[in-house]
């Protein structure tokens, strides 16, 4: 018979390589944030030259700079915006489809969803010209409104198939119940589909969120006046086409990444609670 | 979830606002400009504020970045017919050709030669030339001048002095012939230094250095009838300009990465002293300055191989501006561009910016490198100006052919049997 | 009242599918029709070609090279990219310490922008100076240091490496998110039953968490074929055609040479390949589950 103390020891140096690997992965990952953000804190000069990652002096101002620069608040406040805006509209219209496409039953609903799965397969870049055609005609071109719909369709394809495979997982029983006391099914989509599916929506939320932060190659297409633009363009102007001021530019990016770390941490809560908060609602 | 209400009640709120914002109506005389130049762009604005200032017109500059981005917006306005009163077109004479036939192009001549050719006058000729297309060109457009240059460029071989002297070289007197340059490559490997860096890995300075030895080993006219496809790039002398590549690799020349190299890399190590020459353009003294205000370099056109020919660099008009022959204001946008380039904008441009001016009276008021880089404008050609384009494909094989000889991957024999089976095929698809 | 029910089965599917066919069917038709033609994007005569753009596409040696290493990188992707992945997300669902710290580190790398990325591991990789080769040379390794991205050998494998280092995180999260759906309790009845750890992942974890493999995997796939801008930044599709992708050729069709009928059938041909892969995943799991 083995000892407990076998089974801690056991239980123990399992630990320590499982932290060991965590950890050598986490270097990797942490290593180019600690770079981005000494190299912001460097000049032009000693960017290249001192290749410490606390340099001896730290140039704080270059956050101000970058800030005032690069006009972040007005470009802050539109990427706010435009993400806002994407993701919500995501949530709802791919949650509806992808409860739909798990649960209901209606005519040519295979096929419907063969082609938003087959419309994720086919390179974007072709395309471009003719939705700016389109825009244009609609008389969307240069509108928040027609950039919101561009990104909403480039984030549909992708959320109604991850939804669509934790709905499928999900237990039906609390739908059947639901559906007894006389709820509509938009009452269960709302009250009993869309409380299990919070870790899953809240993957979705960060996804399209990052997506709609980091695009400017669509925004630079459909925008003409630059009040419009999102936060990306403004971390252009760092990037001269012969001089990039990579001290300007690394704090841009700082600056630049902070909301989505936070809105991660936010949504993390749900990820990981996710299934305990639904115990409840049951 | 109750949040949710209230955000989209925020967001379709905000969504009136911008839509009120975004339909401004249009009041009093303005013209407005496209254009890619992150790094004018403050300058720019200056001399939009100024001419306003004097016209009372109001010029709205418009950034699109990176290059690449604006390229694609400009075609896609061009088919949604939106294209601003001025803007740039960048990519091959061949692409400048098709909006002038498509008729988004204002043809400048008759502005040009006014007042015995003032305007035309004014400008380096070489700066010109890369947008003017002559009798009997062979894009079949109606001969002219068709853009307005703003300022010019030239790409040469620039070398550390301080790093030269210590490899025991004189400082003053960089390689005149192409052995002298493999004889410094062969004393890299001792001192452990990085010869030649360059951007290698967006193919087109490749492709420059390797048409400047053509021009150096075979002339210009074999040159253009290798693009007519009147001389085989399997001619010895095509093999002769390949094997250059795999000479500059074995000597020990090239720093190591050169194949995957991006220009602002190469920049970033020359500028930090870890590499005795680059390849470079005009624009580099800007971007040395920036990196390291104390480095002590020169320019030299690149050392020539052969001594039947002149050595030849590309060079021209760095960035040039085009009007809608379509736009309400091309009178007024004229009248714009002409104020741009007359000298005293011009030498603000130039100071501002540190670019080389298009307008030769304004060249004066320039640092010693940068003059040298001026003076190169003597040496310079340009693909845009030979009245004649090569394949896409067949340029691609070429530049990456010359990369795989620099790994060590393929012969130079090989490389041209690829290329010219590449050409014929393009041709063979022609007729 | 059937009538009614499904009609209002279709209200669900009817915002996405109306949003789709404007902004994705509509541009998509004329992609397609441009495939049959020669046009340089410019020019507002377009010369009908029927199918010789496709036929040059299959003639075309660096379009398949490309595609092959594509492929070559969504297996790395897929095998080793994914197994990090679900060891990460399954350590971090156990109870361990600093879980909360890992959660958020590992979210690093897809956050962050590519020029950063790019510029960080050039830095690495560098030939003369690299981070990489230094310590290769200490553990006395030094006949393995050379410059990664510019050797043909190792350039692919290399960009493939970054790349997955880029999207574990994607992985990382969908496998936790999974992970945190399968119910505590049934862990609990398996060592109940006497099952060790390895027995209860066996029994337990694998058959509840085969749909989001499925899933990881798909979304890989997808992912890592149309990688562009990471090898873009990096290697620029050299040396040579080393690391060239599909999409980079696309680009390369539409911008340097002005052929947009061709990018076009290029981007058509390439989604059917998509397409006949991701069916084959499809039937084979189909299979696999019967």
């Amino acid at each position: 018979m083995r000892s407990t103390i076998y089974y801690k020891a056991k239980k123990t140096s399992e630990n320590i390589i499982i932290h060991l690997f965590m950890l050598t992965v986490a270097v990797t990952c942490i290593f180019p944030l600690l770079w981005m953000v000494s190299s912001s804190l460097k000049t032009q000069e000693t960017i290249f030259k001192d290749m410490s990652i606390i340099p001896k002096a730290l140039h704080f101002e270059n956050y101000y700079q970058a800030w005032i620069q690069g006009g972040f608040g007005r470009y802050f406040l539109n990427s706010l915006i435009y993400t806002v805006a994407v993701v919500i509209g995501i949530i709802i219209i791919s949650s509806l489809a992808a409860y739909a496409f798990s649960r209901l039953k209606f005519p040519g609903k295979n096929i419907i969803f063969f082609i938003f799965i087959a419309a994720m397969m086919i390179p974007i870049q072709g395309s471009f010209v003719a939705l700016y055609v389109l825009l244009n005609k609609l008389h969307l071109r240069n509108t928040p409104v027609g950039y919101i719909l561009c990104m909403i369709n480039v984030g549909l394809s992708t959320s109604i198939f991850l939804l669509k495979t934790f709905f499928d997982k999900m237990p039906k029983e609390l739908e059947d119940a639901a559906r007894i006391d006389g709820c509509s099914k938009f009452g269960i989509w709302w009250n009993v589909a869309l409380p299990l599916a919070k870790p899953v929506l809240a993957v979705v939320v960060v996804f399209n969120a990052l997506n709609v932060w980091n695009e400017f190659i669509l925004a630079l297409l459909i925008f003409d006046s630059r009040p419009l633009m999102p936060l990306q363009v403004a971390l252009i102007t760092f990037q001269g086409e012969f001089v990039t001021r990579y001290p300007l530019l690394m704090a841009g990016l700082t600056i630049s990444i902070i909301p989505i770390l936070l809105l991660y941490v936010l949504m993390q809560k749900y990820i990981v609670k996710g299934v305990t908060q639904g115990a409840v609602v049951g | 979830m109750r949040y949710g209400k209230f955000l989209s009640i925020l967001v379709i709120a905000s969504l009136f606002l911008f839509a009120g914002c975004s339909s401004k109506p249009y009041s009093g005389k303005s013209i407005t400009v496209w254009h890619w130049m992150t790094d004018r762009e403050p300058a720019f604005n200056e001399l939009a504020k100024r001419y306003e200032a004097k016209t009372g017109i109001k010029v709205n500059f418009e950034l699109y970045a990176p290059s690449d981005a604006y390229s694609q917006k400009v075609r896609a306005a061009a088919q949604g017919a939106n294209l601003p009163d001025i803007f740039g077109i960048l990519g091959e004479k061949r692409d400048f050709s098709s909006f002038i036939k498509a008729g988004f192009i204002l043809n400048l001549t008759p502005y040009m030669l006014e007042d015995n050719a003032k305007w035309k006058n004014s400008f380096f000729s070489k700066a010109l030339a890369v947008n003017e297309f002559n009798d009997g060109n062979s894009y079949a457009v109606a001969p002219g001048i068709y853009g307005v240059p703003i300022d010019i460029m030239t790409i040469q071989m620039v070398y550390n002095k301080s790093l030269f002297k210590e490899l025991g070289f004189n400082p003053n007197r960089p390689p005149q012939t192409f052995e002298e340059l493999l004889a410094v490559g062969k004393k890299l490997k001792a001192a452990n230094l990085e010869g030649l860096v360059s951007g290698w890995g967006e193919i087109w300075m490749i492709d420059c250095l390797a048409n400047n030895y053509a021009f150096n080993i075979m002339g210009k006219d074999k040159v253009i009838a290798t693009i007519k496809g009147e001389v085989p790039y399997t001619d010895a002398d095509w093999i002769k300009v390949l094997s250059l590549f795999k000479q500059m690799q074995e000597s020990g020349l090239l720093a190591s990465g050169i194949v995957t190299m991006v220009n602002k890399t190469a920049e970033q190590l020359f500028a930090n002293e870890k590499a005795v020459f680059a390849f470079n353009g005009s624009w580099s003294v800007n971007v040395y300055k920036g990196m390291n205000p104390k480095l002590e370099y020169g320019a030299f056109l690149p050392p020539k191989a052969s001594d039947k020919y002149p050595m030849a660099i590309w060079g021209g008009a760095g960035s040039s501006f085009m009007i809608n022959a379509r736009s309400k204001n091309k009178e007024e946008a004229v009248k714009f561009l002409s104020w741009l380039t007359e000298t005293p904008q011009q030498a603000y441009l130039a100071e501002a910016t540190n670019n080389l001016p298009a307008n030769k009276d304004s060249i004066n008021k320039i640092s010693d490198v940068m003059a040298s880089f001026a003076k190169a404008m003597d040496y310079a050609t340009h693909p845009n100006v030979w009245g004649v384009s090569e394949f896409s494909p067949v340029i691609e094989a070429f530049d990456k052919g010359i990369q795989s000889i620099i790994i060590g991957e393929k012969t130079p024999e090989q490389v041209a049997a690829e290329v010219q089976k590449i050409k014929e095929r393009e041709l063979a698809k022609k007729r | 009242m059937k009538f009614k029910s499904t009609l209002e089965n279709y209200v669900f599917v009817a915002p996405a599918v109306i949003i789709f066919a404007i902004f994705y069917i509509i541009p998509f038709i004329s992609v397609f029709q441009l495939a049959f033609f020669d046009w340089d994007g410019i020019l507002p005569t377009k010369i009908f070609v029927g199918l010789s753009n496709f036929k040059e596409i299959i003639a075309d040696k660096v379009w398949w090279q490309s595609v092959w290493q594509s492929g070559y990188i969504t297996l790395i992707a897929l095998t080793f990219q994914n197994a990090v992945a679900f060891l990460l997300a399954w350590a971090c669902d156990r109870e361990i310490r600093m879980k909360n710290f890992y959660r958020l580190i590992f979210f690093i790398p897809p956050v962050l922008s590519e020029v950063v990325v790019g510029l960080v591991w050039q830095w690495i990789l560098n030939g003369n100076y690299g981070i990489l080769n230094y310590w290769l040379t200490q553990f006395g390794l030094a006949n393995l240091a050379h410059n990664w991205l510019s050797d043909p050998d190792t350039a692919l494998t290399t960009v493939a490496i970054v790349h997955c280092w880029k999207g574990f995180g994607w992985g990382f999260l969908l496998f936790l998110a999974g992970l945190q759906t399968i119910p505590r309790e049934l862990y609990e009845a398996a060592r109940v039953d006497g099952a060790n750890s390895w027995n209860a992942f066996k029994k337990v974890t694998i058959p509840l968490m085969i749909p989001v493999v499925v899933l990881v995997a798909i979304l890989t796939i997808l992912g890592t074929m149309q990688v562009f801008v990471l090898i873009y930044t990096m290697t620029g599709g050299g040396p040579g055609y080393h690391t060239e992708v599909p999409v980079l050729r696309i680009l390369a069709s539409m911008r340097g040479s002005s052929r947009f009928g061709y990018a076009c059938a290029q981007g058509i041909t390439f989604g059917v390949i998509l397409c006949m892969v991701s069916f084959t995943q499809y039937l084979v799991n189909k299979r696999a589950k019967a």
